[in-house]
């Protein structure tokens, strides 16, 4: 204790708060109200695209990432390239 | 007017228990009269830390299932006449506890007690759901440790959504109450501060209870703390915060500092 006493050691109480404040802000809207709500926007939005180009349903991945000032949703979704021509076509109508 | 409050914590051995009792006597020496429910069935014991595990003949869920009377299976304490212990099941399955059964139970020890404390099982499953279900107010048991501070953010988001006020979209009231603190080892900076664990929870402090030896003594003894060394540091802790929850003035928590050196160590015992 007094010789290593000499040394400042690395505080591990300051690690365990930075930890949790990190985890925390991810779980407090990851999970519960906004994840129900991901899921719903996911099933939503799934079916406003199928009807235009058929989706593979484990192609699509929804997140939020939470910013100081907002939130961001984003909807990544992969189009199989023989759906394309549909696409276009109803995107240029 | 009567209060339901929910002891919860997420995590297991933080000291919801032993809070319990602790509470559940230092409010019923004011006079007040306080039934403790024990919600953890299966794993029941507050009857043991009471000192009552002997006298129980029986409990919330043959109530429930309409085999007994409530007062029948309502324990007295026999230090403190107003104190009251409604025990837990030990050999049923939790699932025994039905949403109707325990809004009935609650609803009748509201009518017959100043404060019904209602000792959650840790989880987040249904034992625990129930246990904070018709809270007015919660006291959600830390101790200022990752996996402890973690669980019980989790068991606030529940307060605030899955409980009966939460759905009529009034607000339960949360406290903080910090159990075995260490004030050498937060000084030392290897145990997170008061004020690291209160800035993460943001929920008002009720108390600290310091790491004691007390706590264990009393529960050897099936005693709540606050009658086995009343003037001990936990004690102290238990009797403000209960002074707290009837709506006194108590002043703001004191954090517990530890005197460094030979001088401290003799002298500063008290301050520690």
């Amino acid at each position: 204790m007094s010789l290593f006493g000499l040394f400042p050691r690395k505080k591990t109480a300051s690690a365990a708060r930075d930890r949790l404040q990190i985890l925390l802000a991810h779980e407090r809207t990851g999970g519960g109200g906004s994840s129900e709500l991901l899921a719903k926007l996911r099933e939503e939005v799934l079916a406003a695209i199928a009807k235009h180009v058929s989706v593979d349903e484990t192609r699509v991945n929804v997140s939020m990432k939470n910013e100081d000032e907002m939130s961001i949703i984003e909807i990544d979704l992969e189009i199989p390239h023989a759906d394309l021509p549909r696409l276009r076509l109803a995107a240029s109508r | 007017m009567s209060e339901v409050i929910v002891v919860t914590s997420g995590k297991g051995g933080v000291g919801k228990t032993t809070t319990t009792a602790a509470l559940g006597a230092a409010l019923a020496s004011t006079g007040d009269t306080v039934a403790v429910v024990d919600f953890d069935v299966g794993l029941r014991n507050l009857d043991l830390v009471l000192g009552a595990e002997r006298r129980v003949v029986f409990d919330f869920i043959n109530v429930i299932q309409g085999h007994a009377k409530l007062p029948q299976a309502m324990i007295r304490d026999k230090r403190l006449e107003n104190l009251w212990l409604l025990p837990a099941s030990q050999t049923r399955d939790k699932d025994a506890l039905t949403d109707e059964g325990v809004a009935q139970v609650i609803g009748e020890l509201r009518s017959r007690f100043d404060w019904v404390l209602c000792d959650s099982p840790a989880g987040i499953e249904r034992g625990a759901a129930l246990a904070m279900r018709h809270a007015d107010l919660a006291v959600v048991v830390s101790n200022a440790e990752v996996s402890s501070v973690r669980d019980s953010d989790r068991i606030i988001g529940l307060l605030d959504s899955k409980t009966e006020r939460a759905e009529r979209g009034e607000t339960i009231d949360k406290y903080l109450l910090l159990t075995r603190y260490d004030a050498a080892r937060a000084s030392r900076g290897d145990m997170m501060s008061v004020e690291d664990v209160l800035e993460i929870l943001s929920i008002p402090l009720l108390g600290i209870v310091p790491e004691s030896e007390d706590v264990l003594r009393a529960s050897n003894i099936g005693t709540p703390v606050t009658l086995a060394s009343p003037t001990g540091r936990p004690a102290r802790a238990y009797l403000d915060a209960a002074r707290r929850l009837r709506g006194e003035a108590v002043g703001e928590v004191e954090i517990p500092v530890e005197k460094q050196g030979l001088i401290g160590r003799l002298f500063g015992r008290r301050a520690a």
